[in-house]
């Protein structure tokens, strides 16, 4: 079935339907990574997102479901150049399309997910519709593409339930903002117990468990949008619990302590992202996902100090926080998918835990 | 400014002549490191024995000495040239050999010479076999269950033990030089007895088999602060078994989940780190199928094909950055050259697929066994960036320019299905081809891959290839049918011929349907950022963004396609300086090219760089959305000449000598017109079609005549006969390609074969020099030794030369380069042949004269007249120096091929000599050669009868050197009649010991073996060749050439020192 991408400005990309033929409107936003499509359409913080593949071959190897970081996709579409007829892979177990299916993501293959991306590096983000329709006047559409904000998506996203994962290391409370399986699964392989709670727990029932450190997770969505979460992530920084944040939860933290964030062009997201250790002047290679930043000029030096920069554009990518066990990430060191070199931090963390013990 | 200090003046060592396993990749490599060493303002020496290249330009570094890799030489360098810093991973294997072996002299030390990039003991640790295991070991990076064996014993004890197939690898040899995969002990010992011998140290690693499992490479970058990064990973379709070399390879990787990609990223990470390495590094994995066990299979601590490869598939300059590593930069200080906003430790991302194939040598050896194993064979390779697997597998099989189009080109239908899988059991270049075949006969797919363990996911891509050769074939071409074959690049030509359609059908149907080429951008980022680098490729079915350029006046420059035995890196030299030169004249220029190994590929060497098939079509597609003012074909050899007719019929002009003029220097009754109306003689010949008009035409001029067809470049196809059964033979042989132009039989004269290189501007000639060949006619030039200034010829015939030169490019209105290839015989000069075009001569000729030809030559198409630029026209000063051009071969490389010498080009490289002294310009050519005597100070001669007389004067002069001269019963007997005190060695099947058991005895430094004239049928000649060879003995199979070794041996005997030039410093006098 004939499918079309039609972008805010108009721009109208005609291609063939997958997964689901209903029609959706999203954020359109696009990933380099050339591997791991699995674990970009199972992380949650693409919630209220449609994601571009710009690897044109997608699907070569499969689903294999352990790979998941989360229970199901999260996407509100996927958009690609070509999908595999046949996945190789010995861990495979399904196809992509039959994933796309089965999870009911709209998508939309045979793109030039290149022109596309070239639309979204020069005129910055924006949104689109992926539909089986075809409509001769935009005039109809437009508007209410246009109409469209990401918005409630943390929520959306979160557990509902807490869940513990038995460790016989420091214990770990896992604020789930939509995060990806392998925060914590990093976390227990290093023998930690975590613990992973709803994101609106409060801040007092965390507490009050008396964890040996609180991790708080990537998740998708407008960081300002969170004001609740804010105020109870101010909190455990008042609090002397090591705290160590990834993405979304290190934006929310320097929204909790007096910094701003903002909405970045076209964000970061990828799995090449250099981004150097101020301290040691050493460059790691991050996985990332992220479409707004913290804004380094809005920082108290009091509070906090850049840790991390990108290599290419400057902008912040970490942050230590003063007379705090407190650092946090904009990157990704669960990786999943991407590249595994700053893994580390999760050991820098059990440290800072076992360091305050 | 480097950021080390007291680097100022840094030695770079190249990798030598062109070999298998060693080609232009480290032109492209060098050239661009010293670029980038230049751009810091450090000072550049370089050493490479190879002329052809464009490292060793005097534009490229401060001095340049075309010397021998040898430690002797370098020595000599070393001490006039005083460097501070010697860069010895670029120049390949043979350079870090060369680096290592003098570091262990302690001669560095002395000297206060350091090595930069990386050290002695990181080099150790990654090439020496154990120290490299006990690395792996030490953090718990697998290696296949192996063991370093001295001796045969101790390796089949070892085999015994961890069972049958055992993969060999002998340590220090490039292209995994005498390895190979033993299935059983008797085929361990032949392997392991020769892979003993080839290894500088003596050593061969007897491995597990892990034959079959995915073959994953990463290319990985350190700087010396330890950040680390992967420019890109690579999956070999053909599975472990195949030299990689050998392999059709992808970018990225297709089959491999994120977990496998970074297990093995991590991997390659903590090996380089481990290995402190500071550059670029390959490491090669074996990845199981079946589960997530792997092993490295092995690390080259230095830039390589594979880099080369990597940085044209992604647009990431690795030897540029690994420069400037080595000078102490790190990687987040180093621009992106494509993207001038990110940085070198900015991983590249593609949005494209890239497809590699080797370009096999099997069209010029026939006799050689087309099995691939984990000795490389390739002469070169092809590169294709498309948007899906099918359209860049289809753009580089027609890359090749082998015959080959699409996946029916080799034809496999008589074979019956048993045949057919027994077939795909055999591992060769023609195994996609033979699954084509397989899947067209509806074979499942589940069972070739049993067979072949290629991916399924590959095989699958096959399919849908061979789906759509049935869909053209069975439906009406519908827009949608056809806009789906042009996504996956089915040429024009293979449309047509499935759908019954003609080609200009097919392509006025794209027209209707506006189905044409877009253009795409390698710009390291997929899409990310903004580049600025025009580095393109093309795709069906997607938006265009290549750029509308400037005002300015556009040239096209046409590249040579792959390295192949006759078309080598001389051809790329010629296109580079040439684009360099229109660029210095305004010019926007645009290269075409498909071969990632070279330097005109690189993405600042041209304005423009299309990355794409050198054939109509795809030269049609670039035409039409360029609109050049002009193309130029003359540099290109016989590749870009063959698209001058096409490109007329574009519309577009050829800039420099008409295509009406090739034509007329090609077409045997025109030229012969010229030649009658200029006075010229030639040697007798016809033309003709068919073996019976061949043998009529051998009668009327009696034998020996040479036979070739028309239109080639190196001779393909040339045999001298001497009978009528070579005839036959030799006809078959030529048609077996459709031949379109007439075949020519020439009376066969044996004189002094002279060749010359000449500019012209339509009015005057510049003649740089002229050389002549120490072998007579009949051996290819190529394949010649070269001497410049002429040293044996007399005034008259020089004047006649120089006469019929001018007489020739004036009737041929030459506007550029023209090569002319004549015989001496008997007081009188005749022309073999005329080639209005670059040669292979052109960059040997320039460096030893100081005169830039190519430039000149480029000068003289835009319009400038000879006298303007400074030169007085006729022929040029000779030099004070003897240059002497050494073919090369990589006859090791090639089980089966026979190695003597004839008209048919079989040298892969070359190297030169250079010196005021002609027996020491031979000797360098010699040992620059690889031809290191004495060793054993025994040789074997065996000498054809009309041969012998003249042989006896050689081996007299051995003998005085102190050689012990072992020879066949009858040479024997002619020496000993002339009181040499030969020994006479029984023929092959005789009692024992033969002559072969005395080549296996490895006590000979050099076989002399003149065959007959003709096609050998005797075995004997030809097994003595191989063994000789197979063996690592040094064999010649010329007279001529075995006079000029004696020559530079009893030079080298008289005196000790070596002097070395240093060509930067030759101008034009």
């Amino acid at each position: 079935m004939k499918a079309y991408l039609i972008l805010e400005d108009g721009t109208v990309f005609n291609g063939t339907s997958i997964g689901s033929t209903r029609e959706v409107i999203s954020e359109i936003v696009f990933n380099t990574s050339m591997t791991g499509y699995l674990e970009i359409l199972t992380d949650p913080s693409y919630a209220g997102q449609a994601v571009t593949m710009t690897y044109p071959l997608i699907g070569n190897y499969g689903i294999c479901y352990k790979d998941c970081e989360s229970k199901k996709a999260w996407p509100d579409g996927y958009i690609v150049r070509e999908l595999s007829r046949i996945p190789s892979n010995f861990r495979s177990e399904d196809t992509i399309v039959k994933f796309l299916e089965d999870n009911d993501i709209p998508g939309i293959s045979g793109v030039d997910t290149r022109a596309l991306t070239k639309i979204l590096r020069e005129k910055g983000t924006m949104n689109g519709m992926i539909t089986t329709k075809e409509y001769d006047n935009l005039d109809e559409v437009l508007p209410k593409i246009k109409e469209y904000t990401v918005s409630g998506v943390v929520k959306k996203v979160s557990c509902t339930e807490k869940e513990v994962l038995k460790g016989d290391g420091p214990k770990v409370a896992l604020l789930d903002f939509g995060a990806k399986r392998n925060i914590a699964n990093s976390l227990n392989k290093r023998g930690c117990e975590v613990t992973i709670y709803p994101c609106d727990t409060k801040a007092e029932d965390i507490i009050a468990t008396n964890p040996d450190g609180i991790m708080l997770s990537n998740g998708p969505g407008d960081p300002k949008e969170c004001t609740e979460i804010i105020k109870e992530i101010k909190k455990l920084y008042d609090t002397e619990i090591p705290i160590f944040a990834i993405c979304l939860g290190h934006q929310l933290m320097a929204l909790a302590t007096g910094a701003d964030t903002h909405k970045m062009k076209y964000g970061h997201r990828g799995a090449n992202h250099p981004v150097k250790d101020l301290s040691t002047s050493k460059v790691y290679i991050s996985s990332q996902n992220h479409g707004y930043v913290v804004d380094e000029s809005t920082l108290n030096p009091e509070v906090a100090e850049p840790a991390f920069i990108n290599v290419n554009d400057g902008t912040n990518e970490g942050l230590a926080y003063k007379n705090k066990k407190i650092f946090t990430v904009q990157f990704h060191p669960e990786a999943c998918a991407g590249p595994q070199d700053t893994a580390f931090l999760f050991d820098r963390f059990i440290d800072m835990m076992k360091e305050d013990a | 400014m480097p950021k080390i200090d007291g680097i100022k003046k840094v030695l770079v060592i190249g990798s030598g002549p062109i070999i298998i396993g060693q080609a232009a990749e480290f032109d492209y490599a060098g050239t661009q490191a010293c670029r980038s060493l230049h751009e810091e303002g450090v000072e550049v020496v370089l050493i490479n024995s190879n002329p052809a290249t464009i490292m060793t330009d005097k534009e490229i570094a401060d001095e340049v000495y075309i010397e021998p890799l040898t430690v002797e030489a370098l020595k000599e360098v070393i001490i006039k040239e005083k460097p501070d810093s010697i860069l010895p991973t670029l120049g390949g294997q043979a350079g870090l050999n060369l680096a290592m072996e003098i570091a262990e002299t302690g001669f560095l030390e002395e000297h206060g010479v350091k090595l930069i990039g990386t050290t002695a003991l990181t080099i150790k640790k990654a090439e020496d076999r154990l120290m490299f295991k006990e690395t792996m070991e030490k953090i718990g990076e697998p290696c296949a269950a192996s063991l370093v064996v001295n001796d045969v014993p101790t390796g089949e004890a070892f085999a015994a033990k961890i069972g049958y197939p055992v993969v060999l690898r002998p340590a220090y040899t490039l292209g995994g030089s005498g390895g190979g995969i033993a299935h059983n002990v008797m085929e361990l010992r032949e392997i392991l007895e020769n892979g003993l011998r080839l290894s500088r140290v003596g050593e061969v690693l007897v491995e597990r088999c892990i034959a079959g499992w995915k073959e994953i490479e990463y290319e990985v970058m350190r700087d010396s602060n330890g950040n680390c990064i992967t420019v890109c990973n690579m999956e070999n379709i053909d599975p472990v078994g195949v030299h990689t070399g050998d392999s059709i390879v992808v970018a990225p990787s297709q089959t491999l989940s994120d977990k496998e990609y970074q297990m093995l990223r991590t991997s390659a990470l903590n090996i380089i780190d481990e290995l402190g390495i500071t550059g670029g590094c390959n490491v090669q994995y074996a990845l199981n199928p079946d589960s997530f066990e792997y092993c490295v299979i092995e690390v080259n601590p230095r830039v390589s094909r594979s880099s080369a490869l990597a940085s044209k598939a992604t647009g990431y300059p690795i030897a540029k950055v690994a420069a400037k590593i080595a000078l102490g930069y790190t990687l987040d200080e180093i621009k992106n050259a494509i993207t001038h906003k990110t940085y070198a430790s900015f991983e590249p991302a593609l949005d494209y697929c890239v497809v590699k194939i080797p370009r096999l040598p099997f069209d010029k050896f026939i006799s050689a066994k087309r099995t691939l194993t984990t000795q490389m064979k390739a002469t070169g390779e092809v590169m294709a960036i498309a948007n899906n697997f099918e359209a860049g597998l289809m753009k580089a099989i027609r890359s090749l320019e082998q015959h080959v189009d699409s996946l029916l080109s080799y034809d496999f239908t008589s074979l019956t299905d048993e045949e057919l899988l027994e077939e795909l059991a055999v591992v060769d270049d023609c195994r996609i081809w033979k699954i084509a075949e397989g899947l067209r006969r509806h074979i499942a797919p589940a069972k070739m891959h049993e067979i072949t363990k290629i991916d399924l996911w590959f095989i699958d891509k096959l399919k849908l290839i061979v789906e759509m050769e049935t869909s053209l074939k069975n439906k009406p071409l519908t827009k949608e049918l056809l806009a789906e074959a042009k996504r996956m690049d089915f040429p024009d030509s293979v449309i047509a011929q499935l759908s019954g359609k003609t080609e200009e059908e097919v392509k006025g149907l794209r027209n209707e349907y506006d189905i044409h080429a877009a253009f795409k951008m390698v710009d390291t980022c997929a899409a990310e950022f903004e580049a600025s680098t025009p580095y393109y490729y093309s795709v069906y079915g997607s938006f265009n963004e290549a750029l509308e350029t400037s005002d300015r006046k556009k040239v096209l420059v046409l590249g040579s396609g792959p390295i192949r035995i006759g078309q080598g890196i001389e051809f790329d030299f010629c296109s580079v300086h040439s684009t360099w030169a229109f660029e210095k004249q305004g010019y926007e220029t645009i290269i075409i090219n498909n071969n990632p190994e070279t330097v005109s590929t690189d993405f600042d060497i041209a304005d423009k760089l299309y990355f794409e098939p050198l054939t109509e079509e795809d030269v049609e597609e670039i035409v039409n959305f360029e609109k050049p003012d002009g193309a130029v074909v003359q540099f290109g050899g016989q590749t870009a000449i063959k698209l001058t007719q096409a490109l007329m019929k574009m519309g577009v002009p050829i800039l420099g000598t008409k295509a009406e003029d090739v034509d007329a220097a090609e077409d045997r009754e025109l030229f012969d017109k010229i030649l009658e109306d200029c006075e010229i003689p030639r040697a007798k010949g016809q033309t003709v079609f068919t073996v019976d008009e061949a043998l009529a035409a051998a009668h009327e001029l009696g034998y020996p005549v040479l036979v070739r067809p028309s239109y080639v470049l190196g001779g393909q196809g040339m045999q001298i006969a001497v009978s009528d059964e070579d005839i036959v033979e030799f006809m078959n042989i030529i048609n077996r390609i459709k031949q379109d132009h007439p075949i020519l039989v020439d009376k066969y004269l044996m004189g002094k074969e002279i060749e010359v290189d000449a500019v012209c501007d339509g009015d005057d000639i510049l003649i740089p020099g002229i050389m002549e060949h120490i072998e007579r006619a009949g051996i290819h030039s190529g394949d010649s030794i070269s001497v410049y200034p002429a040293k044996s010829i007399s005034q008259k015939i020089e004047d006649m030369i120089v006469d019929y030169t001018i007489k020739l490019a004036r009737s041929l209105h030459v506007k550029g380069l023209i090569n002319i290839q004549f015989i001496a015989y008997e007081g009188q000069v005749y022309v073999i042949e005329v080639n209005p075009r670059s040669s292979r001569t052109v960059p040997y000729i320039s460096k030893v004269t100081g005169i830039p030809i190519v430039d000149l030559a480029t000068k003289v198409i835009t319009g400038s007249k000879i006298r303007d630029l400074g030169y007085e026209p006729g022929l040029q000063k000779k030099s004070e120096y003897y240059a002497i051009k050494m073919p090369v071969f990589s006859f090791e490389k090639i089980r089966g091929a026979d190695i003597s010498l004839g008209p048919e080009m079989k040298s892969t490289g070359e190297c030169l000599g250079i010196s005021k002294n002609f027996d020491e310009a031979l000797y360098k050519a010699f040992i620059g050669s690889g031809i290191r005597l004495p060793k054993h100070k025994q040789i074997i001669m065996t000498v054809a009868d009309r041969e012998k007389e003249a042989s006896v004067d050689i081996a007299r002069r051995f003998e005085a050197l102190g050689y012990k001269v072992y020879a066949s019963r009858g040479t024997a007997k002619v020496y000993r009649d002339h009181g040499i005190n030969a020994i006479q060695v029984n023929k092959i099947g005789q009692e024992a010991p033969t002559l072969l058991d005395l080549i296996l005895e490895h006590k000979i430094d050099l076989v002399i073996d003149i065959p007959a004239n003709g096609i050998e049928h005797a075995r004997d000649g030809f097994l003595i060749r191989r063994y000789a060879i197979e063996t690592g003995v040094h064999c010649l199979t010329s007279l001529d050439t075995a006079h000029a070794l004696i020559s530079s041996l009893e030079h080298a005997f008289n005196s000790s020192q070596l002097s070395v030039v240093d060509i930067a410093k030759i101008d034009k006098r």
